[in-house]
């Protein structure tokens, strides 16, 4: 196989703004104990940082899908995932960087906020698309999806409101059409 | 009939599958966990090679791994005695030897309860297993031996781990065996593709300056006849790495020998003045590039490898190949035509006339001159197995091997102490063959208490200590790069190296002077019936050269001991 040129790839350019060292990779794996920490010592060896990890049965029960969002350079990248494919419980791992996928990330927040301050954060949250999950008299609970850009920037705003907890479940994927996840 | 038939066990399960995997041999040392599988081996075909040290075990298996090309099998028991098979497992990973251990376990109630030996030895061995296995029932086991040995052998191959409960070898087993293998994602490479090939064959076409770059796959492949047959054709010159000695006769005229930190100066002369590199399972190590960024810059670089991960790890070939070195070249041969190098090789034989592997005579004894005579009396023809250090370096060197698995060496991990156990491991592989443990007065003591075990088989090892008293190739660089400010490489109060061996039963012979050395080396090469040991008490200070300073680009080649100081190598190791 002829060996890309560095560029190529960098060349796509994302589809949307994403950070330019930020990484997806989607991984389809057998479901079988310790295959995580395979997956996770690939990372650490090259000291390249997890952001975020999901881990899923996939269709067929006996595999699982995990979509890795990931930090460092390019080059590292490569490496790391020819690493990942080469594991014996690997059955395929995709770099979606910047490709057209379909992506999607869920969060909780929780707000300890005083009444005065409570329309704010609906119009905000209605802004958004989120949602009241738990409204009690001293907090609120909101649950919003969308892209990981759309979550920041509504946690962004909620920040100065009282915001005291926050779970997000780390980006999920999946390729557009008939591709490959 | 009898009206007492019992069910098979765990354990009987799992030796018979190791029957049926063909293994003849098993490297290990029992304790609590492992009892039940050692008592399954009472009743096999299989015979026991009871070790003093987990570590020789793991490295026994390794060095019959390499000499014959089938698996090396270690059993051994939970907590330390698996934790000491780690360096060897590492060993086998970094230079991809088919090695299967199989570690006892605490019963599977007790796993994470620290339990008397009980360590988490799958979690401990990720890192250095090419794959590993919990087995948590017993009726996996005749689908995860299968898998292990399939895995361990394929590909590029690497040791494979399992470890099993004393509950699961312990309890009832009624498996049915198993043939077939399905890893979906496991895929092992053969022919390369068809348009890759024809580029490749595009590119040599153009060269004027070839050089065949071999390594530890071109051997595993047993790519050895197309590899002469390729440099045939094409009339280029050959240089294989450290692991790659032999898999192309390096008697063979268009052989320059070794490149690399410690290779000959003409093979890398030749690699640094090539226009064409063509890379046969070897996979641009450091100790091979010296700066990646200046290591033949201008030349096209042709990759060919069986592991895709190898490519654009180091440096960014021109073209890769992935595919099996053995078919990619037979792939390759009848696509290209012999190239017009009469200039090429005519520079190669100059540099080899003008700077020829050399050593001082005189001046008491120098291991060099061991060696050479060593290579002399065996003619390139024996299984050489090398531990780490400068002897290593200087057996590489001057022991020219002529064909693949003769030379057996710890390359990527540089495991001290592999040496010896590595040619006891080799001669059960090979007993018809003359086998030479090529050791330093360092590496040995750390598993030299395997002389026991070799004395018991009578294994005809035949072992050669170089010892200077030194850990002699950190003192060449404190002396060459630090000041010779000595720190930490005395060996002082050594033993006697002839007596100790009498301790074990093993004869000792001594070489004190350049006179001795065809006498006592005939002598042992006559010994038969178990092992013999021959120290050479060499000279203290003595240095490797060649020599690129690490991480500094080929071009800045010691050839000659220098005159000045030198400044630090920037390479890390």
């Amino acid at each position: 196989m002829a060996a890309p040129e560095p560029s190529a790839a960098a060349a796509a350019g994302p589809r949307r703004s994403q950070r330019s060292d930020v990484h997806t990779i989607s991984l389809y794996v057998n479901n079988k104990p310790g295959v995580l920490v395979r997956v996770a010592l690939v990372f650490a060896r090259r000291g390249y940082n997890i952001e975020s990890l999901v881990v899923s049965p996939a269709a067929r029960g006996d595999f699982s899908r995990m979509t890795i969002t990931c930090s460092g350079d390019r080059e590292t990248l490569e490496q790391i995932i020819k690493q990942l494919a080469k594991l014996v419980d690997v059955v395929h791992a995709i770099d979606h960087t910047g490709d057209d996928s379909y992506e999607t990330e869920i969060a909780l927040v929780k707000l300890e906020s005083r009444l005065d301050r409570r329309t704010e954060i609906l119009q905000i949250a209605e802004h958004y698309g989120a949602k009241v999950v738990d409204y009690g008299p001293e907090s609120l609970m909101l649950r919003v999806y969308g892209d990981s850009d759309k979550l920041d920037a509504f946690l962004a705003l909620l920040g100065p409101l009282g915001l005291s907890e926050l779970v997000r479940s780390g980006k999920i994927l999946m390729a557009r059409g008939l591709a490959e996840t | 009939m009898t009206a007492a038939a019992r069910p098979s066990t765990g354990a009987e399960v799992l030796i018979r599958c190791l029957e049926r995997e063909g293994v003849r041999y098993i490297f290990g040392l029992s304790g609590g966990a492992a009892i039940p599988i050692f008592d399954a081996l009472v009743d096999s075909k299989i015979e026991l090679i009871l070790v003093r040290h987990e570590q020789g075990a793991t490295h026994m298996a390794d060095g019959y791994a390499r000499a014959s090309g089938q698996p090396g099998v270690v059993l051994v028991t939970s907590g330390p005695g698996a934790t000491n098979t780690v360096t060897g497992l590492l060993t086998a990973q970094m230079d991809s030897s088919p090695v299967i251990v199989i570690t006892g376990q605490t019963n599977s109630e007790n796993l994470g309860k620290d339990a008397f030996q009980e360590a988490d030895v799958t979690g401990i061995t990720y890192p250095v297993v090419k794959h590993s296995y919990l087995v948590r029932d017993a009726a996996e086991i005749p689908r995860v031996v299968r898998e292990a040995f399939h895995i361990a052998t394929t590909g590029r191959p690497g040791p494979v781990l399992i470890d099993v409960p004393k509950d699961v070898s312990q309890g009832p087993c009624d498996a049915p065996f198993v043939d077939r293998v399905e890893l979906p994602g496991y895929h092992v490479p053969g022919a390369a593709a068809l348009e890759d090939v024809e580029s490749a064959a595009e590119l040599i076409a153009r060269s004027r300056r070839p050089v065949l770059y071999v390594g530890h796959g071109a051997v595993i492949s047993g790519a050895g006849k197309a590899v002469i047959a390729l440099a045939e054709k094409l009339r280029a010159p050959i240089v294989n790495t450290l692991l790659g000695k032999g898999a192309a006769d390096e008697m063979h005229p268009l052989h320059l020998g070794m490149l690399g930190m410690h290779g000959t100066a003409y093979a890398n002369k030749a690699v640094t003045s090539c226009d064409l590199i063509l890379a046969i399972g070897a996979r641009w190590d450091d100790r091979i590039t010296g700066k990646v960024d200046e290591f033949c810059p201008r030349a096209t670089k042709i990759h060919i490898d069986v592991d895709p991960a190898e490519f654009n790890k180091v440096l960014r070939p021109t073209l890769c190949l992935l595919g099996d070195a053995r078919i990619v070249l037979e792939q390759l041969l009848p696509l290209v035509e012999p190239l017009d190098t009469a200039e090429w090789l005519a520079q190669c034989k100059e540099w080899r006339r003008r700077h020829p592997l050399k050593y001082l005579k005189k001046g008491g004894l120098r291991a060099q001159h061991v060696l050479d005579r060593l290579d002399a009396l065996t003619e390139g023809r024996a299984v050489i197995t090398a531990d780490v250090g400068q002897h290593q370096m200087w057996a590489a060197q001057f022991c020219r091997t002529r064909e693949g698995r003769r030379w057996i060496t710890t390359g990527g991990a540089g495991t001290m102490g592999f040496g010896f156990p590595a040619a006891v491991g080799a001669w059960f592989a090979r007993p018809d063959q003359e086998v030479w443990a090529v050791v330093g007065d360092g590496g040995f003591q750390m598993t030299l208490c395997e002389l026991a075990t070799a004395a018991v088989k009578k294994a005809e090892v035949r072992i050669l200590v170089i010892n200077n008293n030194y850990l002699g190739m950190v003192r060449q660089w404190q002396e060459l790069f630090f000041e010779n400010r000595l720190s930490g490489v005395d060996l002082e109060g050594n033993p006697d190296f002839v007596k100790l061996a009498e301790a074990y039963g093993v004869p000792g012979l001594r070489i004190r002077r350049p006179g001795d050395i065809d006498r006592k080396l005939r002598e042992a090469r006559a010994h038969r019936g178990g092992p013999v040991l021959v120290v050479a008490e060499v000279v203290k200070e003595d240095n490797v050269f060649p020599m690129i300073p690490a991480g500094a680009p080929i071009a800045n080649m010691i050839i000659e001991p220098p005159k000045h100081r030198l400044e630090k190598p920037h390479g890390s190791t």
